[in-house]
């Protein structure tokens, strides 16, 4: 398993219990349910295209605020209705990734996709989630010395 | 005539309504199946005793890039509860497009007896009928299906090429970024899997959710028509394959073209771009 910041590890913690796919679906369903939309004051729609995840079926964006004390803020929006994926995906990383410095978010391994979701993950799906995950991390680089 | 008659389809009864859907919850010769884009729509919530067919787990060989066998599809319908006499119904997520792959891999195997809602989960959500977690239980069936037949919808990549080299039309349903090449060139997001981008030489670029309505309902025959035929040229009598990625988008433009336009000879090549984007000496194109 990589290394992750705290936060992240932690919640993988909770996954590591997990002992079959109905269990996992169950979590990261609960994940999705706590998802917040992007508020208006960082951005309204229509958003922009360059704060869109490249990949992501679910028309996902994401953007970030520098904090005072110099820790990231991320927000998500996900267009579409069904993408509970893309949902869950976004709660996760806004929960343990925001509070964080920007060298802590850029060195999270992409490869945290499949170890919430599972190996068997489909290849397009991957690649969407693995999509918010980069976005996320070329996001907080633009902050790094 | 129901609303889906009144469109002009080729095969309307292919198609059942979400009304249709809904007077038949309950009837044993019916098995309503959700196949999703997404993993977690189903466990989230689906409709009263409707079960899920996963591409990646259910349909897929776990070895080689294949679909699964004789065997592991007779005990897939066994633990279904389908009977070669049941009516299976599809419905899914993205306006039915994994729900068309599913009824494409279910061809495969000769369950004729198949029907996709019309809308989808999409439609069937926006008329705010019930929706449950509660997973249902069949009694398992016996199923005994006959050998895999491929070729009458299946295309493989030498029939592609004799495809091409014989000037018969292709449709590539992927978004215009991927049909140019343009998205392999961005950056560090290699979302395509393949190591070339572009398109087979004469493929028209015809994006598959272009068939479908806002609703996540079918277009008409006619709106469909002006898309396929009018402004792409192809007809009724061609010898058609239809390409996107993996197979799976392409897979409801199949569906489009044989049974709601009628098109006899038309197939889908799921190796798509996935394979062809990959393989050595192969001819592309880009524009």
């Amino acid at each position: 398993m990589a290394d992750y910041p705290e936060p992240l590890q932690a919640l993988l913690e909770d996954f590591s219990w997990v002992s079959d796919r109905r269990e996992r679906t169950e979590m990261l369903i609960q994940y999705a349910d706590q998802f917040e939309r992007v508020p208006e004051d960082v951005a309204a729609p229509p958003y922009p295209v360059d704060h869109r995840v490249p990949a992501c079926e679910s028309e996902a964006y994401v953007w970030v605020r520098q904090q005072a004390d110099g820790t990231l803020k991320f927000y998500f929006a996900v267009e579409n209705p069904q993408g509970l994926s893309a949902m869950a995906m976004a709660a996760i990383l806004g929960k343990t990734l925001s509070g964080l410095p920007p060298d802590q978010v850029v060195k999270v391994s992409p490869e945290i996709v499949f170890e919430l979701f599972g190996s068997e993950l489909s290849m397009g799906k991957g690649a969407g989630l693995t999509g918010m995950v980069n976005m996320v991390k070329a996001l907080a680089l633009q902050f790094t010395g | 005539m129901s609303d889906i008659e009144a469109r002009g389809y080729a095969h309307s009864g292919v198609l059942v309504s979400t009304d249709w859907v809904a007077n038949h919850l309950k009837d044993p010769k019916v098995r309503i199946i959700e196949s999703n884009e997404d993993p977690l729509l189903y466990a989230s919530k689906h409709i009263p005793g409707a079960v899920e067919v996963d591409w990646t787990r259910d349909l897929n060989d776990p070895v080689q890039r294949d679909y699964l066998d004789q065997p592991n599809f007779d005990a897939l319908m066994g633990r279904l509860g389908v009977t070669p006499d049941t009516t299976v119904v599809f419905y899914g997520d993205k306006n039915n497009w994994w729900a068309c792959y599913a009824f494409w891999v279910f061809q495969l195997f000769g369950h004729a007896n198949a029907k996709v809602m019309d809308g989808g989960r999409k439609k069937w959500e926006a008329d705010r009928r019930e929706m449950t977690r509660d997973e249902p239980h069949y009694p398992a069936a016996a199923y005994k299906s006959p050998i895999r037949n491929d070729g009458p919808y299946r295309a493989f990549r030498n029939e592609v090429l004799t495809h091409i080299s014989e000037g018969h039309p292709l449709v590539d349903v992927r978004s215009p970024a991927e049909y140019s090449g343009e998205k392999l060139h961005m950056e560090g997001y290699p979302q395509e899997g393949a190591l070339r981008g572009g398109h087979i030489p004469g493929a028209r670029n015809v994006p598959w959710s272009r068939a479908a309505n806002d609703d996540g309902t079918f277009k008409s025959a006619d709106d469909l028509r002006a898309i396929y035929e009018d402004e792409q040229g192809l007809s009724a009598q061609d010898d058609v394959i239809a390409y996107c990625r993996i197979g799976e988008r392409s897979s409801h433009t199949w569906f489009v073209l044989k049974y709601l336009l009628g098109y006899e000879k038309v197939r889908n090549y799921d190796g798509s771009w996935t394979e062809w984007g990959n393989l050595v000496g192969v001819p592309i194109e880009k524009s």
